[in-house]
């Protein structure tokens, strides 16, 4: 039964790429100009290289010959070139992606450390001033803007208290070389000799967009669990367990803190792909080298190649994230039915 | 009342995670401009580079990177009397005639050693020659690297003005000219003749990697180029053995922010120790705080709008001037420069020893102009574009502003206007096409020659080089500007120079605007970064305590 399910998930995988990657190919027919320029990034050729470049990518065959050499060729990491840059998309897009997934993935960890604690603080206080004044203090965290939110973070902390910068992952001083993408692992990995004063260098510049991220984020979660936890603490075996004679304490740790996230966590990780979204907004007011940075330069550049790397690259880490959550919840808690996994 | 214990316990625990987070922030409350074991200068610059050469570009954005940091010229100006002084050449000899020139070159002036190229010699007379052989002779095999387009030496027709550039032996050249050019040194002295290392060209030629000498430069002057990242940053290194002086920072990074009140909130919080261009508007904002510095100079600079005379209506003087007439300058000058600059009447500043001062200036006269439109067959609705440039110069702050009001008393005589701008390297090359039909933009000079301004905005050969914005030709105003640089005694040529003012008020191929104050605004803790009217940053010089 299982093993269907960890099929099926996988078919959607398969489907949603391939029609991701038709997507993008279409985008080389789609943007102005020459089609083969579009594709390869190649903007100023010879008649030679031209005729050369025609048959390397097929351009001489049907579409769906061409479409078959593109789809061996992002297999391969040959992405095109980016017009402004002249560098290959693969490696621009591998040097800012992590940087994007590093600042949403500790978003997600501090929205978690804040959201789930305060949720089961008022869930379990529920209707009273403390859960409505948290609930009422997670509707503004909810609906406040993300870019709104940054730009007040760095006129308040950057520009009037001076505690934090407000521009990059790390001083420019710093010279980190690129391994990983992510910056810590970055430093520690790097030879340079002052890598305490780099790091610190590095949580300084993540503070401010992490909060921003993490504010909206954590309303999130905060308002999942709680609903979460006042479903549990309602429930008929959270009461027979009471008229067992257990205590308070007792009850919470070994009904109620389990069964109150099982069905949830995987409502976390989906919270990643938003998380992601928002980051990018955030990359520009910070300017955090990650991939929405890059794309809304792509954009503004008119770089057709750029933007469609980057769109199918953002896309394929959304996708796979999403499927694999879905796949984690199915695990975690085969009873579950769609439905009840989309309330929040 | 089941949940009390619960509750105290989460309370409790509760409690005591707050007090992890704020202790764990409190952490880094350290102000950011703390010192750090690694020293060196930001600076915030405004933009990206085309390359590392300024022989082939004329843009500031370019020289500002490259000219000063890594290279040097044989000649420079003194930022402060504007005099020119020695440089890589330590002496020079012109012949009676003023026609034959001869340096005599530094000796033991060291090239830079980096990770792709370690020199073997030092600065010599082979290097002057292949650096202004390069853009002088069409046959040379480095004149099309790069795309053989030498902009600044095209625009002043320094390339037909030199005869002949001839080795005496090591340390000694000889540049012979066709003609006396009184403006000869001073265009040596410029931010775009520097030298190039002629061995690492010829390396680059063995490995057959010959565009690499514009992107991975290497030059005498202070800093070594290290990295580049468009639209992120450029890193240098000091150059140990710099000739002039040992005293250059550890560390040179231009922190690459487009928009101006970025780079000033970054100056704020100490993430740059230097801000290019600051906007006119944030002038008293910087003014107004003790641990930033302003620096305002009176510019060699001309904001402008330029019509395109190649296209119609546009060729018809008339029309440019009705159009002229159309614009009420003053309003511009307070909206988009805030006062800090002077309302333009020609293409000279009056820092310039050929401003003249009793010169005609086009009042603005919107029934004059719609009479004059009507009788050249321009009718009501007209549509027509203006280019505003996407960056912020000195001479022109904020052309898309200035577009915009330009936008209102245009349609006040009936003629419709569509802003246009570009990405700035996509909008030059558009612009150098010929594609607009009117164009925001200006220039800054390079050197204090009155030449500067005549022959690369409006001569023939500047239309080709890209810096006649106009696309205006006229043989009389060429013969004129040439003229005008046969004679050394400054009466005579300003006489010409009259005479072409007065060619071109009645032409009207572009419209002078303004000219400008230079600010530059830096950390308190930054000495010694001043600011030089012809031209480019310099770094070499900069300390910070």
């Amino acid at each position: 039964m299982m093993l269907i399910q960890i099929i099926r998930k996988f078919n959607l995988l398969i489907l949603t790429l391939f029609v991701l990657s038709v997507l993008s190919f279409s985008l080389v027919y789609l943007f102005p100009g020459d089609p083969l320029v579009n594709l390869t990034g190649i903007k100023y050729t010879s008649d030679e290289t031209h005729q050369y470049l025609t048959e390397l990518h097929g351009f001489d065959h049907s579409y769906i010959y061409q479409y078959w050499v593109y789809l061996n060729n992002l297999v391969e990491g040959q992405w095109g070139l980016s017009f402004s840059s002249d560098n290959p998309l693969w490696e621009e897009i591998s040097q800012t992606l992590p940087a994007s997934m590093e600042l949403s993935a500790y978003a997600l960890l501090f929205s978690l450390l804040i959201g789930v604690p305060l949720g089961f603080l008022a869930g379990f206080q529920h209707y009273k001033t403390s859960d409505y004044s948290l609930l009422a203090a997670s509707v503004i965290g909810y609906s406040t803007p993300v870019f709104w939110l940054s730009l007040i973070m760095i006129l308040v902390f950057s520009l009037q208290l001076g505690w934090f910068p407000l521009s990059g992952r790390i001083s420019l001083l710093f010279d980190i070389p690129h391994q990983t993408g992510f910056m810590f692992i970055d430093i520690f990995l790097s030879d340079f000799e002052f890598k305490n004063d780099a790091a610190r260098s590095a949580l300084q510049h993540l503070i401010l967009p992490t909060l921003s991220l993490t504010i909206v984020t954590a309303s999130i979660i905060f308002r999942i669990t709680r609903r979460s936890v006042i479903d549990v603490m309602a429930s008929q075996y959270i009461l027979t367990a009471y008229t067992r004679g257990l205590s308070g304490l007792q009850v919470v740790f070994r009904h109620g803190v389990r069964n109150a996230l099982i069905p949830i966590i995987p409502l976390f990780g989906m919270q990643f792909a938003v998380l992601l979204t928002n980051a990018m907004i955030v990359e520009v007011i910070f300017s955090w080298p990650g991939i929405g940075n890059w794309l809304i330069q792509a954009i503004y550049q008119r770089d057709y190649p750029a933007i469609r790397a980057g769109m199918l690259a953002v896309s394929t880490i959304v996708i796979i994230l999403t499927v694999c959550t879905d796949l984690f919840a199915k695990l975690l808690n085969p009873a579950l039915t769609g439905e009840r996994r989309a309330q929040i | 009342m089941h949940f009390k214990n619960a509750n105290r316990f989460l309370r409790s625990t509760f409690a005591a995670f707050s007090a992890v987070i704020a202790l764990s922030l409190s952490g880094c409350f350290d102000k950011t401009t703390e010192t750090s074991p690694v020293t060196g200068v930001i600076y915030c610059s405004e933009g990206n580079p085309t390359s590392f050469n300024p022989q082939l570009d004329t843009s500031s954005t370019t020289s500002d990177a490259s000219s000063h940091q890594i290279y040097d010229r044989l000649l420079n100006f003194d930022p402060q009397s504007g005099k020119i002084v020695p440089a890589l050449a330590s002496s020079w000899l012109i012949s009676q005639d003023g026609l034959t020139y001869t340096f005599q070159l530094r000796r033991g002036v060291k090239f830079h050693d980096t990770e792709y190229f370690s020199p073997s010699r030092t600065f010599n007379a082979d290097d002057v020659i292949f650096s202004i052989e390069r853009w002088r002779v069409p046959t040379h095999p480095y004149h099309y690297v790069s795309g053989g387009n030498y902009p600044y030496f095209t625009s002043i027709g320094l390339i037909d003005l030199i005869s002949k550039v001839k080795r005496i032996n090591g340390y000694r050249v000889e540049i012979t000219l066709s003609r006396p050019d009184s403006s000869f040194l001073a265009n040596l002295a410029t931010d775009f003749a520097v030298i190039l290392s002629a061995e690492y060209a010829q390396k680059l030629t063995q490995s057959k990697q010959k565009e690499r000498i514009d992107n991975y430069p290497i030059g005498t002057g202070p800093f070594k180029f290290v990295e580049y990242k468009k639209d992120h940053y450029i890193r240098y290194k000091k150059h140990q053995d710099y000739w002039q002086h040992e005293n250059a920072p550890e560390k040179l990074i231009f922190d690459i922010t487009t928009t101006s009140s970025l780079r000033l909130a970054k100056l704020m919080t100490g993430e740059c120790d230097a801000i290019a261009f600051p906007a006119h508007s944030e002038l008293d904002t910087i003014r107004e705080r003790e641990d930033l510095t302003l620096d305002g100079r009176p510019g060699l600079n001309v904001g402008f709008w330029a019509f395109n005379t190649s296209k119609y209506p546009f060729n018809n003087p008339k029309v440019r001037r009705a159009l002229a007439m159309a614009i009420d300058k003053n309003t511009l000058l307070e909206a988009v420069y805030y006062g800090s600059a002077v309302s333009a009447k020609s293409l000279l500043p009056e820092s310039s020893w050929a401003y003249q001062s009793d010169i005609s200036e086009t009042n603005y006269n919107p029934v004059l102009s719609r009479k004059l439109l009507r009788e050249s067959g321009i009718d009501e609705g007209f549509t027509m574009n203006i280019w505003a440039m996407p960056v912020e110069r000195a001479y022109n702050p904020n052309a898309r502003k200035m577009a915009e009001l330009m936008q209102n008393y245009l349609i006040q005589v009936g003629i419709q206007v569509n802003i246009v701008s570009y990405e700035w390297t996509t909008f030059r090359e558009k612009l150098k096409e010929g594609q607009h039909d009117s164009v925001l933009i200006g220039w800054s000079a390079d050197n204090g020659d009155p030449d500067n301004f005549y022959r690369p905005l409006l001569s023939c050969s500047a239309i080709e080089s890209g810096t006649n914005r106009a696309m205006w030709c006229s043989d009389e105003y060429d013969s004129l500007i040439n003229q005008a640089l046969q004679y050394s005694e400054i009466e005579q040529r300003i006489e010409y120079y009259k005479l072409a003012n007065k060619l071109l008020a009645e032409q009207m191929p572009l419209l002078p605007l303004a000219h400008a104050y230079r600010y530059r605004a830096h950390r308190r803790e930054l000495n010694g970064l001043v600011i030089n009217p012809f031209g480019a940053i310099r770094f070499g010089d900069v300390d910070k305590q």
